[in-house]
């Protein structure tokens, strides 16, 4: 049946490339948790990740903030429901916004240049070259970004939690005419340790995810230029999706009654 | 014990004499350093190895010489483990290399120092950092003893100190060359790999290359493996010379004795001449 052939083939290789990652996977994972460890690495993985995603961040987060409490306004006001807005931006933002897009914009700068540098070392050969001078890849290159994106994710993702409550904050006494102290104490009481507890672990997840996808889609590139450019393509993009779609099950996992 | 007695009608008929993989000094009779048999490798279709034999003696230094895409990369990565061939078996001090994984193969791979084809220095270091690479990194050296031996490492292939403190990228080919150099000997291996030691650099960089290999070699007593097309190359830096075609070794000898192999393959491979029975195809 020349129908179910590229059916039979597509599904074969999409099998294929999951056991191909879960198996990269554990091996880094398992070197991630032995010795010898690289703290020079890792510190300077987690500047990279932790201090200098924060201002597209924050960016980020600052408008979506601004945004939500705008359209939330313009929405509820047709309930006479706008009381509801700082509720509405707090659980929103740490819950799910906060998270995901600090994710979606971490893939698209940490997760790229991962995938382009590993990839650029694959295809020079350096990689090679750290095998002969006895050095596991794994340990070297991996370990360290894999933590790092671990460690480092929760911490931004928290920040865009402060400063995206911070932009619904702004629209909303400064534009909507909403009383400052009421907002705020609005927000807090609203806001429930398990939103942020959740958006951490959720950020913790999508920082692994982020880092593996660079590192994976890096370490296998082949081809030169372009190999590396395809390598950095699906490194962001298949972060993107599984970022999306491991939200949903951390949130029935979260909240699912 | 060798294997590699050439078969009716292949290439190696046509003139080798001794047997292809058999090492020419006596001393190296023993227990060969490296000691590749009936290796198969292929990449999908492509059938890239097909029943490589070689001995490499101790203190040895063997030339493989061959066309584009005739293996000799794949060799040198097979020997590393870099590569898993799916036949056949490798030796390193009588030490089977093929499937071996994790710490053992780290262990093998101790014993080497490699030169890369375009030296492949790490971007994200020092110039001194990559020399010193194998010292910190593999053998837990401290920073501050490795840095000096970087140095004196990088004085022996003649670069200037404040070449030390460059970053890759600032380095003309023959500069990263002799870093590559440096950095495949700092670790004093005891055997070393070149892969097309001169490709890419004039004449007389790559004389000046060949000689900074002989030395390194000379003075580390290392056994020394190498893959080239360049001939001048060849001849300088090797005791024996094995040529690789169709994927196993046609003729392997002394090389004084390349000139006189009676082997047209051989022939016409260091006469570089486009006629005889190697045939170059236009996708080649």
């Amino acid at each position: 049946m020349p129908i179910l052939q590229p059916i039979g083939r597509t599904f074969l290789a999409f099998l294929e490339t999951v056991g191909r990652l879960s198996l990269f996977a554990a091996i880094s994972t398992s070197h991630c948790m032995r010795p010898p460890f690289y703290p020079r690495l890792l510190l300077r993985q987690m500047v990279d990740i932790g201090y200098y995603s924060l201002p597209v961040v924050g960016l980020t987060a600052i408008f979506t903030g601004m945004v939500l409490a705008l359209q939330s306004y313009t929405g509820f006001a047709r309930f006479s429901a706008e009381s509801a807005i700082p509720n509405v931006v707090v659980v929103s933002i740490t819950r799910e916004l906060g998270p995901v897009l600090a994710g979606l914009m971490v893939a698209g700068r940490v997760g790229a240049s991962m995938a382009a540098e590993i990839g650029t070392m694959r295809v020079t050969e350096q990689i090679d070259a750290l095998d002969t001078l006895a050095t596991n890849p794994f340990k070297y290159l991996v370990a360290p970004r894999l933590i790092a994106g671990i460690m480092m994710m929760p911490f931004l993702v928290l920040t865009a939690d402060i400063i995206g409550v911070f932009g619904g904050y702004l629209v909303a006494i400064f534009k909507l005419g909403f009383n400052p102290s009421l907002y705020l104490k609005n927000t807090w009481d609203f806001m429930e340790a398990i939103d942020v507890i959740s958006g951490l672990v959720k950020a913790s997840v999508f920082g692994f995810l982020i880092t593996l996808m660079g590192c994976y889609h890096g370490y296998n590139s082949r081809g030169g230029a372009q190999g590396v450019g395809t390598a950095t393509t699906n490194a962001v993009v298949s972060a993107s999706v599984l970022i999306l779609s491991s939200n949903y099950l951390i949130t029935e996992l979260f909240f699912a009654r | 014990m060798t294997p590699s007695v050439p078969t009716e009608g292949s290439p190696a008929d046509a003139g080798a004499k001794r047997g292809a993989a058999e090492p020419a000094s006596d001393g190296a009779r023993q227990t060969p350093k490296i000691r590749i048999r009936d290796v198969h490798k292929s990449f999908g279709a492509k059938q890239v190895l097909c029943g490589m034999d070689l001995d490499v003696g101790a203190g040895e230094s063997v030339v493989v010489i061959g066309g584009s895409g005739s293996g000799k990369s794949v060799t040198l990565k097979c020997v590393l483990g870099l590569l898993q061939p799916e036949e056949g078996s490798i030796q390193v001090d009588g030490e089977e290399v093929v499937g071996l994984g994790g710490e053992s193969l780290e262990q093998v791979r101790r014993k080497f120092g490699m030169l890369f084809q375009n030296a492949a220095l790490f971007d994200s270091l020092l110039v001194w950092e990559n020399v010193a690479f194998g010292l910190v990194q593999g053998q837990g050296m401290g920073r501050r003893e490795a840095k000096d031996i970087a140095f004196d490492r990088l004085a022996s292939v003649g670069l200037e100190a404040d070449v030390g403190s460059m970053s890759p990228a600032e380095l003309s080919g023959g500069m990263r060359k002799r870093v590559g150099l440096a950095r495949a000997v700092a670790t004093t291996p005891e055997i070393i790999f070149f892969d097309e030691p001169t490709t890419g650099l004039d004449p007389i960089m790559g004389d000046v290359i060949d000689d900074l290999i002989v030395k390194s070699v000379r003075d580390l007593g290392a056994t020394a493996l190498s893959i080239t097309h360049d001939m001048a190359s060849a001849r300088k830096i090797a005791d024996r010379i094995a040529m690789l075609y169709d994927g196993r070794i046609i003729w392997a000898g002394p090389t004084a004795e390349i000139d006189h192999s009676n082997n047209p393959y051989v022939d016409q491979f260091i006469h570089g001449r486009a006629e005889g029975p190697i045939t170059v195809m236009a996708n080649a």
